[in-house]
């Protein structure tokens, strides 16, 4: 994924300075608690929404199960009416494929459309290392890219910022890159909103090459889909000559029909309308009526390496609606820069360490980044067990196996930082095949109990400074059996 | 090898685990989500439509055939437009009262051309009334997608209650993929600020749409 995040710390070195920001917090509070009572409204409306979930879950599922066959039928279609189709096995390659393709226009700047892929990919670095130029267009992503920041949100990059701050980078930054925002810009939301129309008119106008993503893909008709609020989208699809759209494998829908389902789960799971201002289809070219050529990328980076995994294939279900993480507790303190991937919250903690495995202390401590509550699962249009899949990555981090990466079978060591965790495991597992030992440990256990310290020593300190330890009871629980119940219910 | 079959060939190993007599794609997909909404006569959809869409910040307007005329040209002269977008099959008479410039969809107009046109006057494809959209697919009284996207100002002709549906699989079922198509609902707008929803970014900020009976 994207060089920006190398190095990143683990989770909880990145979150114990995003929770004593308190700007931070305040603004995530806000923004999440707003939004998470209009989609539960949003939702409300339609009473077959567990139907829905369930038709989305299936479709994806059965896509995922047949994605070869699925795959070869969607560049047919796109090929058949006149668009042409590229395989990118990782960032690099999909990256040097779009910068050739922009350097075959001769053109040195590109727009874009906000794209999860591209920023997966580093696209916009990948380029500028080229000399090619892209400007993001959509509001947040403009936020983030002149406050030389990162996105912390699926679909607000720029959550983690006020209106004051972005009044202050748009004053601040935007003569560097075009028009300037205007002297008096003040921080009402309306007039952020036309300091970036103003801004970004100029470039859509000139442009001549225009880069997206997609949300949906038919394989039957070969038809994309963009789903978006500003129409900025629209820009980017329509006026330039050239449009590349760069696109994860498993956005895969079979048929014209499927998106009957989440063109309704969709909006109302990520910006909780009805339906969003804008969505745009198209099927390869069409005459005379926006971009005459059109080149498809479809990118693997790691999602068949996820798709081998039985358990964690599902979270190549996701949408990218960002439901998950406006209900979710953890991300709502920690905010999403502390994920240390492009996919913060719920979804990124299960889908970065199996996109990017989980050889870095970051993609290491994602499956831990969870109180394991569920909300995520609750609210999730695709109903992907997001804890079921946190506890299976645990189990891999902790105990290491068999994995798939870059397409090639693995083994993968248990990871040193948990080496007391697998040792107390051991030792457990050693005490509870041992009864004679185990009775005897409970017994001293009980009888030196008023010596036991409330807190722990060491490093355990941390643990037991917020919390109660467990009482040791009076007598253990298996001595308690047989002194009231032994020889009754047919006990021993 | 290929990225194409070096894909494909991981994809296939992945999915070892699946069986060839998998159940197929009707079987494997149930579809127990209704059809539509509620019970409505084809009025009371017409109703939820403009409900809908003024719910987004559309301004509805009703009309016949025969006060169409007047109200175009009365909301262009409000709109103080002087030039005006026609996509080649609009009907003449829709804009025929209006006292402005009137300027063709051609392919050899530039976006900063479009961009000095003030409005824009297309018909519909569709329009779906649950969720308060339009659907315009690039037909002679639509024009090219560009045309309903530079101006500020899009007045939007739906004739009702023909090419009025009441949900999204309805009106997925009349479209034609083929076709380039652009679903509006609600003039552009943004929650990016604080996930919070301004109306106004990029597309046409005003959007108006006629009901015509």
């Amino acid at each position: 994924m994207s060089g920006t995040f190398v190095g990143m710390p683990a989770f909880p070195e990145a979150a114990r300075a995003a929770v004593h920001n308190a700007t931070l917090r305040g603004n995530l509070r806000h923004a999440t608690h707003t939004i998470r009572a209009k989609r539960a409204r949003a939702v409300a409306e339609l009473d077959d929404w567990p139907a829905l979930r369930e038709a989305g879950r299936r479709i994806k599922d059965h896509t995922l199960r047949h994605l070869d066959r699925y795959l070869e039928q969607l560049e047919e279609s796109v090929t058949a009416a006149g668009g042409t189709v590229h395989w990118a096995a990782d960032a690099e390659e999909a990256n040097r494929i779009v910068a050739d393709l922009v350097k075959a226009t001769g053109e040195s700047e590109v727009v874009k459309v906000k794209s999860m892929a591209t920023q997966e990919i580093g696209l916009n670095e990948a380029l500028l290392a080229e000399g090619i130029h892209a400007y993001e267009t959509d509001l947040a992503e403009l936020i983030v890219q002149l406050g030389k920041d990162r996105p912390s949100h699926i679909l607000v990059p720029a959550i983690h910022r006020n209106r004051g701050e972005i009044r202050d980078v748009f004053r601040s930054e935007m003569g560097a890159w075009g028009r300037p925002a205007p002297e008096d810009l003040t921080d009402t939301p309306a007039e952020l909103a036309e300091a970036a129309r103003l801004h970004l008119r100029e470039k859509f106008l000139r442009a001549r090459v225009g880069i997206s993503g997609a949300n949906f893909m038919v394989a039957e008709t070969g038809t994309l889909v963009v789903v978006e609020s500003e129409g900025n989208g629209r820009m980017c699809l329509t006026l330039p000559e050239t449009l590349i759209s760069v696109v994860g494998i498993e956005k895969i829908v079979p048929t014209w029909r499927d998106l009957e389902v989440f063109l309704q789960t969709l909006p109302r799971s990520s910006t909780a309308e009805r339906m969003n201002p804008y969505t745009s289809m198209w099927t390869g070219t069409t005459d005379e009526d926006g971009p005459r050529a059109f080149h498809l990328v479809l990118l693997d980076n790691g999602r068949t390496d996820a798709l081998a995994d039985q358990v964690g294939r599902q979270a190549l279900r996701c949408i990218r609606c960002s439901a998950c993480l406006n209900v979710c507790p953890v991300y709502e303190r920690a905010g999403g820069h502390a994920y240390g991937s492009v996919y913060p919250g719920p979804i990124g903690a299960i889908l970065s360490p199996q996109l990017r495995g989980t050889a870095s202390e970051i993609d290491a401590s994602l499956p831990y980044a969870s109180s394991l509550c569920g909300a995520c699962y609750e609210v999730c249009p695709v109903a992907i067990d997001i804890p079921e899949v946190l506890v299976h990555l645990r189990e891999r981090v902790v105990e290491g196996g068999p994995a798939v990466r870059q397409g090639n079978k693995v083994v993968l060591k248990p990871a040193r930082g948990h080496a007391a965790e697998r040792a107390a495991m051991r030792a457990a597992r050693w005490a509870f095949a041992h009864p004679g030992t185990l009775r005897a440990g409970q017994r001293l256990a009980s009888r030196t109990r008023r010596l036991h310290p409330r807190t722990l020593p060491g490093p355990g300190r941390a643990w037991s400074g917020t919390r109660d330890l467990p009482a040791v009871p009076a007598e253990p629980f298996r001595d308690w059996w047989q002194r009231t119940r032994a020889g009754r219910d047919g006990a021993e | 090898m290929s990225s194409r079959d070096r894909i494909l060939g991981r994809v296939r190993r992945a999915l070892a685990d699946v069986t060839p007599d998998e159940r197929p794609y009707g079987e494997a997909v149930p579809r127990d989500h209704l059809r539509v909404h509620g019970e409505r006569t084809p009025e009371q959809t017409v109703e939820l439509l403009a409900e809908n869409l003024a719910d987004y910040r559309a301004v509805v307007h009703r009309a016949d055939a025969e006060g169409l005329p007047l109200l175009v040209m009365r909301l262009l002269a409000e709109r103080g437009a002087r030039e005006v977008l026609v996509p080649s099959g609009l009907p003449t008479r829709w804009t025929a009262a209006a006292d402005v410039a009137r300027i063709h969809d051609r392919a050899e107009h530039t976006p900063q051309r479009l961009d000095r046109v003030d409005s824009v006057v297309t018909g519909c494809a569709v329009a779906i009334a649950e969720t308060g959209t339009i659907v315009l697919d690039g037909s002679s009284d639509q024009g090219r997608r560009r045309i309903s996207l530079v101006p500020d100002h899009h007045i939007c002709v739906v004739r009702v209650p023909g090419q009025v549906v009441s949900s999204v699989p309805e009106a997925l079922e009349r479209l034609d993929p083929a076709r380039p198509l652009t679903w509006i609902s609600g003039p552009s707008a943004t929650s990016d600020i604080e996930l919070d929803r301004v109306e106004g970014v990029h597309g046409p900020r005003t959007l108006e749409v006629i009901l015509l009976s």
